[in-house]
């Protein structure tokens, strides 16, 4: 059914009138124009399309785009902050954890939600954490290390 | 001022120099310092006879080209993409280093059919292989141009002049020079490679061999790079096709009336193109759900269990690779013998990113924007279906995500040129995972037979090969054996018609998996059977000092202990060489006797690949492979029902996650003084055999077909 969703998208006001059966993907990547959130299977399996809804990692792709009203969204494009990245990004920058980069939105995005509920996890939780994100070019060992670094400048104090 | 620029008139037609070939060569290049390098020129580059296999694959005009501009900033042109593999990073560090000037004040135009020189491909490693010596040369041709200029400008013999960041320099007072900038501006200077140049030591290089972080990164975590499915034009319309359930399927009715009750959704067709098209992604989907149409599928019993008596039944007379001694006189000799058949299915490519391409007539022109590894094979593949000259395309590869060969097919850029054109719009096809395994060119099932034995002194006697589907690429054995037979059918992977129910084609190092899987397990067999630990058995029937590097450089960071396997420890090595790179891996796992599922432990893997451009970028592809070669190795295998494809998405086709992850280290032996040679793929080369022969050395169960699924280890230990 048509409806207008209200809803803070990277800390903006965002209103939208559509369907709102549709998935919220196709929504951030086409009328509101956030290609950061990537298709990868269409039905939860791969994490390329992860956002941030009210703090929590979810399949855009599956996500209804009604289920977002009056929620807030974070997207790989709400990260940077006043032009600074955020320690997760430069981490996986210093680490060298991404190569096609396909993946890489929908694992910052993953591991940002693991770091809001556990500022400091394990290499363990990290893992079982990050299991249901795909990397098909394998760059799993250095994602878990960018987010043990990243996790660690976090803990040093909030970002500049 | 002396102008350069006749010597690439003939090169591009052009006519002799005069205003008009000037503003061409203005129109082409842009202005500053181009040069310009060509195939014949990069084969005599080359030290040494190129691999057999790569010549035949050469183009006569594999040209790459370099400019300066007149701001001072090099531009290095090419028609390689940059799918993952970092050769964005590894290119523009030759061009720094060979210039003298900052990484920084290099950009890389990648790709842009455009813009570009022709080139075939990305892929088989060849990147930094075959690319990086011309494009080095042709950087030291720009300096010896720029040289020149300064000389005519300051009046100073060229003995006298280097090149220092940026700039060319007096070097008897290194304050007195002037800057690329300075020297380029109002030039229109053309050379074309045609002769060698010193080049500068390695010893001198400031960048290259040092670890540099890629470029590509900031744009790649901020979710600002552009993969196809992110561009958009204006009244861009996104396309849904219909499709068969099943290869070789025939379309019987088809009613496409239901689409009018989606809002905004058209119906195009044409021949066998049914495209459902709508501004919104998913309303396209919406709209396609709505058409009913009904097939006829040819019956077929073939699936992924009785393909390979199939394969063995069609394949034509094999073709000997190599020979040499006399078969029998081995066998005579050998006190012990193992005859087996190997057997290995077929893998999706599956990159995260699907085929996806945007086409759009613009000014008469076709351009399309598509994830492919070969923008120049789709130029020609577009103007062919179009029936358009090749000029009246443009192929632009935006950022590829993932390719591993996959993206050298590109059908998906084909339908949204057609609709493009059928619809007057900019058209977007995205395929959905189900339609990507469908249409991908999957790596080909396969089968191995090997007949080798062993003397009772631990040597190889004799070894008799014979590789169906998976082609000679490191079918080629490398050990000393008095008398062998390496035989291929047919000599490349590719299969006939009636070969393969679906399309197949190159996967990350092509058949060399599946021909090093079955060589090292048959090596191991070998060990056993004298005796030897296996480490210790290759080594006593290898003389190759490289690889005998490699196998020692693993063996001795994985602190190897020697042992007859199966010793219990779950310990496992494999060899091979793939692109001119030299590999080897030690693996460890545990087997799960109950369940027959393995945990890989650890992975310790050397290479030796020649001089390394960007040792941290090799490095990244070495885990990339070891990481990824763990998926063909345990899990991945196409399940299909004739030409229907029974795996749609990763719940049943399972790839690599991170809780597979083992400990992984690299080893890079360095050959500085070697050329460079691929590393995109050596590495997942070994995988396969390493896991395997650590399987058997855990617990004695030998798995001949790949993947190393649970059932079939737990088939294997039932028979020990």
């Amino acid at each position: 059914m048509r409806k207008t969703i209200r809803f803070v998208l990277n800390g903006r006001d965002t209103a939208i009138s559509t369907d709102d059966r549709r998935a919220l993907l196709w929504v951030l990547r086409t009328e509101l124009g956030l290609t950061g959130s990537k298709f990868g299977c269409g039905e939860g399996l791969c994490g390329a399309c992860t956002v941030l809804v009210n703090r929590k990692a979810v399949r855009s792709c599956r996500l209804p785009v009604a289920e977002v009203e009056g929620a807030r969204v974070v997207t790989i494009e709400g990260l940077v902050e006043n032009g600074v990245l955020h320690p997760l990004q430069t981490a996986f920058m210093e680490h060298d954890a991404l190569q096609c980069g396909f993946c890489t939105p929908g694992m910052i995005i993953s591991a940002y939600s693991l770091l809001l509920e556990n500022p400091r996890p394990t290499r363990e939780q990290i893992i079982i954490h990050m299991d249901a994100n795909l990397c098909r070019c394998g760059a799993h060992a250095r994602i878990v290390q960018a987010i043990q670094a990243a996790a660690e400048r976090m803990a040093e104090g909030p970002r500049p | 001022m002396t102008s350069h620029h006749d010597e690439l008139l003939p090169f591009f037609d052009l006519e002799p120099p005069t205003e008009v070939s000037r503003r061409r060569f203005l129109h082409l290049f842009g202005g500053g310092i181009v040069v310009v390098v060509s195939a014949r020129d990069l084969l005599a580059l080359e030290q040494g006879p190129p691999r057999l296999s790569l010549a035949r694959e050469l183009p006569a005009d594999f040209n790459a080209f370099l400019r300066i501009g007149e701001d001072g900033r090099v531009t290095g042109f090419t028609g390689k993409i940059e799918m993952g593999q970092g050769v964005v990073t590894s290119l523009a560090q030759t061009l720094a280093d060979e210039l003298e000037v900052p990484l920084e004040s290099v950009d890389m135009t990648m790709g842009d059919t455009d813009l570009c020189p022709w080139d075939m491909g990305t892929f088989g490693s060849m990147t930094t292989r075959f690319f990086g010596p011309p494009l080095r040369a042709a950087a030291a041709e720009a300096r010896e141009v720029l040289i020149d200029l300064a000389a005519d400008r300051l009046e100073l013999p060229r003995e006298r002049l280097a090149a220092r960041a940026g700039r060319i320099v007096d070097t008897t007072d290194p304050t007195h020079g002037l800057s690329y900038a300075e020297l380029a501006k109002g030039q229109a200077i053309g050379r074309r490679l045609g002769r060698k140049v010193a080049l500068e030591p390695v010893a001198d290089f400031e960048v290259v061999g040092r670890p540099v972080l890629r470029r590509d990164a900031e744009v790649k975590v901020t979710g600002r790079a552009q993969y196809a499915g992110d561009l958009r034009r204006d009244g861009m319309l996104y396309a849904r096709l219909l499709r068969p359930p099943a290869h070789g399927a025939t379309l019987r009715e088809v009613d496409v009336a239901g689409v009018a009750g989606v809002e905004g959704a058209t119906v195009v067709r044409e021949g066998d193109l049914i495209a459902v098209l709508h501004p919104t992604p998913d309303g396209a989907e919406q709209g396609l759900a709505r058409v009913r149409a009904t097939w006829d599928s040819p019956s077929s019993e073939l699936d992924q269990d009785s393909i390979f008596d199939h394969l063995v039944k069609v394949a034509p007379a094999g073709e000997t690779v190599a020979e040499g001694g006399d078969l029998a006189a081995g066998r005579a000799a050998a006190s012990a013998a193992a005859r087996h058949t190997y057997h290995d299915g077929y893998r999706a490519h599956a990159a995260i990113e699907t085929h996806t391409a945007v086409a759009a007539f613009e000014d008469d022109r076709l351009t399309i924007w598509a994830s492919t590894q070969t923008p120049y094979p789709l130029r020609a593949e577009a103007a062919q279906a179009l029936g358009l000259p090749e000029d009246a395309v443009r192929v632009v590869p935006p950022f590829v995500g993932g390719g591993f060969g996959g993206k050298t097919a590109n059908r998906q850029a084909i339908e949204a040129a057609r609709l493009a054109r059928l619809t007057g719009r900019a058209v977007q096809v995205a395929w959905t995972r189900a339609e990507e395994f469908f249409y991908d060119t999957f790596r080909p099932a396969a089968v191995v037979t090997i007949d080798a034995g062993v003397t009772p002194a631990g040597r190889i006697a004799y070894w008799d090969y014979l590789v169906y589907f998976a082609g000679d690429r490191g079918a080629d054995q490398f050990y000393d054996v008095p008398h062998h037979r390496t035989m291929a059918a047919p000599a490349g992977w590719r299969g006939g018609p009636g070969t393969h129910p679906f399309a197949t084609g190159a996967w990350r190092a092509p058949g060399n998996n599946t021909n090093t899987f079955a060589r090292e397990s048959h090596i191991d067999i070998l060990a056993a059977m004298a005796g030897l630990d296996p480490v210790e058995f290759r080594l006593r029937n290898l003389s190759d000092a490289k690889m005998r590097g490699v196998l020692q450089a693993a063996a001795e960071r994985f602190s190897w202990r020697p042992a007859k396997a199966p010793s219990g420890r779950g310990q496992g090595i494999a060899c091979g060489i793939d692109a001119g790179t030299f590999v080897a891996l030690a693996a460890e796992v545990e087997v799960d006797r109950v369940s027959g599922r393995v945990r890989v432990r650890r992975l310790v893997c050397s290479q030796n690949m020649g001089l390394v451009i960007n040792p941290a970028g090799a490095v990244i592809q070495m885990e990339g492979c070891l990481t990824m070669g763990m998926g063909y190795a345990l899990a991945e295998e196409l399940r299909f029902s004739g030409g229907e494809v029974l795996d749609r998405n990763f719940d049943t086709y399972e790839i690599p996650r991170f809780s597979w992850l083992p400990a992984i280290e690299t080893v890079i032996v360095d050959a500085p003084n070697d050329p460079p040679q691929g590393g995109g793929e050596p590495a997942i080369i070994v995988v396969g055999a390493a896991i395997a022969n650590a399987v058997f050395d855990a617990v004695g169960a030998r798995v001949l077909r790949m993947p190393l699924t649970p059932a079939r280890v737990k088939a294997a230990l039932a028979t020990t």
